[in-house]
């Protein structure tokens, strides 16, 4: 059971092997984590995250593997996760998401299939998936990472940043939907994050590393926020430039 | 039946389980049905002790039948009565509960699930040492236990967090007293050194002890205490009034961060400076002396959305340094704590989850907020478990499994015993699955 500073014994994560999935899931090992899934795409990397997470206090790990561009294989990487724990869930990182290459995915749809899938479609039918799983129960947590990016989409990502506003937003309807239930669910809308998605692309202001966002993450599970920005600042640099005028807004992204 | 939100006394985490009001006959049927079931009271208990995520939870409020006293001071009353309605009848007939926590509104099945203590235990224990007979329905049958009969049952039941059965009667020994007024005695001390040396000293002259600690003030008035101490006024021809109704409440939840370290300060300092240096013999009401807090309805609203915790440990009188070295701990990591209680404790009970030791017992309230809080009472924890101490589970919100059995290493004997009555694990709570007691 989750306790009195929102710090869950049984995590799930979706998406598992991302950076800051795994700076996350270390730190709730480090706290009262100690019965970790850990489901994703690549299982050498969740290998990796799950012997992390144990180096930092976890006493039980799993790995399961599904593929993000296959809605489908939700329903049953959900189901894997919970029988894998065997006891109430207190925690569910959604973390799945793909950056992709706008330039190149803009005019193939296919990869514009892909982009929507991976970062929408298949992050709600998880959802969808956990939704009963998780009323029933009566309690826990869901946490969703979303990105700041969502909040205004530019020109340069809008392929990423359009799911990712349909994910956050669509979040907001279905953490309403909860009220009452004892399950809550929290958006994290980070800004620039250094992470191996990010690699080589040019950092926006105020840009952060996993660890930065794992921490504000576990501050904000204490707190009846619905959103947890990361770096806080964020909230206040997005208020401002979610209605700069339109050719401003153009402008400060023209090289990005 | 229907799907309702239940929180502990602190706020801090709450679940959603179905909840009853079953009369005795019914418990017996409904622990006989597939889910999982836990008995609830008033809900004072701060943590998740009362609490059933998805489970079934049966109120005890529709348990209110009170029989008459009977001549020695015994009395048999339904789980669902109340401490109130205990003092409210009993005063003007001139008995009074034995032992009584900080708040009239505790049923009996809570008290004695939690096996309640109060500013008395130095020399009365706790509320089960007054306990003569109870009536527990399990999913193996209604039985009837006492320190005669059955009983390793009957304590286990005692402080056994509910996680035996569902009380739903009980034969108490009140005590006899001549007046509703209590005459206290009140001294201020400057510092802990001081008023500890003078509870471990004195104390055993009055049945009522208790101080109340500063533990955000550091250097030379480290622990400044006020310490209060008295027994029943002694008249024969008092007329006996019950203790008055909240007049006040908190209608909703106050804004987070109202109760900071700037606040706590503020009325830590105020509450010191008018308490009298000395005064001796002065007459308080039952309500005032014993029952403060119950003069403002849902004053635990004031702590905001995110809540309070408290944590209350207690260590054996060897382990003296652990009460200094705890307020110590707390002072430096600037954590904003609220005036903290400072207790004697005696002997516990024989029970595999009592909670009292003889020696010191100390309750801080915390509000839910700093970050550094949890870390704090990590390591509060570690003092406590290496003086042999261990942390009260009625308060518990936090308390992790590892440590939990080192602090109740006889916590296996309470399984065993539950085994006997509940063998299919049916009673759980979401307090035992944190602290992983029960993993159902």
């Amino acid at each position: 059971m989750e306790n009195a500073f929102g710090q869950p014994q049984t995590v799930v994560v979706l998406g598992g092997s991302s950076d800051i999935a795994r700076e996350v899931t270390k730190k709730l090992c480090g706290a009262r984590a100690r019965t970790v899934v850990l489901a994703g795409r690549n299982e050498s990397l969740l290998s990796e995250a799950a012997k992390e997470a144990s180096n930092a206090g976890a006493t039980a790990t799993h790995t399961i593997t599904f593929d993000a561009q296959d809605v489908t294989s939700a329903e049953t990487a959900v189901a894997q996760s919970f029988a894998a724990v065997g006891a109430p869930v207190d925690l569910v990182i959604i973390a799945v998401g793909l950056l992709g290459e706008q330039m190149l995915d803009e005019n193939d749809p296919a990869a514009a299939a892909r982009m929507s899938i991976v970062n929408y479609a298949w992050p709600v039918t998880a959802l969808a998936a956990l939704r009963q799983r998780m009323i029933a129960q009566g309690s826990g947590r869901i946490v969703v990472i979303s990105s700041v990016a969502g909040i205004r989409v530019r020109r340069g990502s809008y392929l990423y940043s359009g799911a990712k506003a349909g994910l956050d937003r669509l979040c907001e309807g279905l953490a309403d939907s909860l009220i009452g239930t004892g399950v809550t669910l929290q958006i994290v809308r980070p800004g620039f994050v250094h992470t191996k998605m990010t690699a080589g692309l040019k950092p926006a202001p105020f840009s952060v590393d996993a660890e930065r966002v794992a921490k504000d993450i576990l501050r904000g599970l204490g707190t009846p926020a619905r959103i947890i920005y990361s770096p806080s600042i964020m909230k206040w640099l997005f208020a401002l430039l979610r209605h700069l005028p339109a050719p401003l807004w153009r402008k400060i992204n023209e090289d990005r | 039946m229907s799907r309702e939100k239940l929180y502990g006394w602190g706020r801090t985490s709450p679940s959603v389980a179905e909840v009853l009001e079953p009369t005795a006959e019914e418990v017996s049927s409904l622990l006989g049905s597939s889910t999982h079931v836990l008995s609830r009271g008033l809900g004072r208990s701060y943590g998740d002790a009362a609490q059933l995520a998805g489970g079934l939870v049966l109120r005890n409020s529709a348990m209110t039948v009170m029989d008459t006293i009977d001549s020695d001071g015994t009395v048999w009353v339904d789980a669902g009565v109340t401490i109130d309605d205990l003092i409210r009848v009993g005063l003007p007939q001139g008995w009074f509960v034995p032992v009584t926590p900080g708040t009239r509104q505790v049923s009996v099945g809570g008290a004695i699930a939690a096996d309640v203590h109060g500013k008395n235990h130095h020399v009365d224990g706790s509320f089960g040492h007054h306990v003569r007979s109870l009536v527990l329905a399990t999913p193996s049958g209604t039985i009837t236990c006492s320190p005669t009969d059955r009983a390793e049952l009957f304590w286990a039941t005692i402080g056994g967090m509910g996680l035996t059965g569902v009380v739903l009667r009980a034969q108490l020994q009140l005590l006899a007293v001549t007046s509703d007024k209590v005459i206290v005695d009140t001294t201020r001390f400057t510092n802990l050194e001081s008023v500890m040396h003078e509870m471990q000293s004195g104390d055993h002259r009055y049945r009522y002890s208790v101080a109340w600690v500063d533990c955000m003030t550091t250097g030379a008035t480290m622990g400044r205490a006020i310490l209060t101490r008295g027994d029943h006024a002694d008249r024969s021809n008092d007329e006996r009034q019950s203790p008055r109704e909240a007049k006040i409440g908190v209608p909703f939840s106050a804004p987070s961060g109202l109760l900071n370290g700037l606040s706590i300060r503020a009325f830590n300092e105020l509450w010191f400076r008018m308490a009298p240096k000395q005064r001796r013999g002065e007459e308080q009401s039952i309500g005032a002396f014993f029952h403060p807090l119950d003069g403002v309805r849902d004053w635990n609203r004031l702590y905001g959305r995110r809540g309070f915790v408290q944590y209350q440990f207690a260590v054996p009188d060897t382990a003296s340094e652990t009460v200094v070295d705890a307020i110590k701990l707390l002072a430096e990591s600037r954590v904003p704590s609220f005036l903290a209680v400072l207790k004697r404790f005696g002997a516990g009970t024989p029970g595999p989850l009592s909670f009292p030791m003889p020696g010191w017992t100390l309750a801080l309230d915390l509000p839910v907020g700093p970050a550094a809080l949890p870390r704090v009472l990590d390591q509060l924890d570690s003092l406590v478990l290496e003086a042999g101490g261990r942390v009260y589970l009625a308060k518990d919100a936090r308390l992790d499994p590892a440590t939990f059995r080192a602090m109740y290493p006889r916590f296996e004997e309470l399984l065993q015993i539950k085994r006997t009555v509940d063998p299919d694990t049916v009673i759980t709570s979401d307090l035992a699955r944190r602290l992983e007691l029960i993993r159902k």
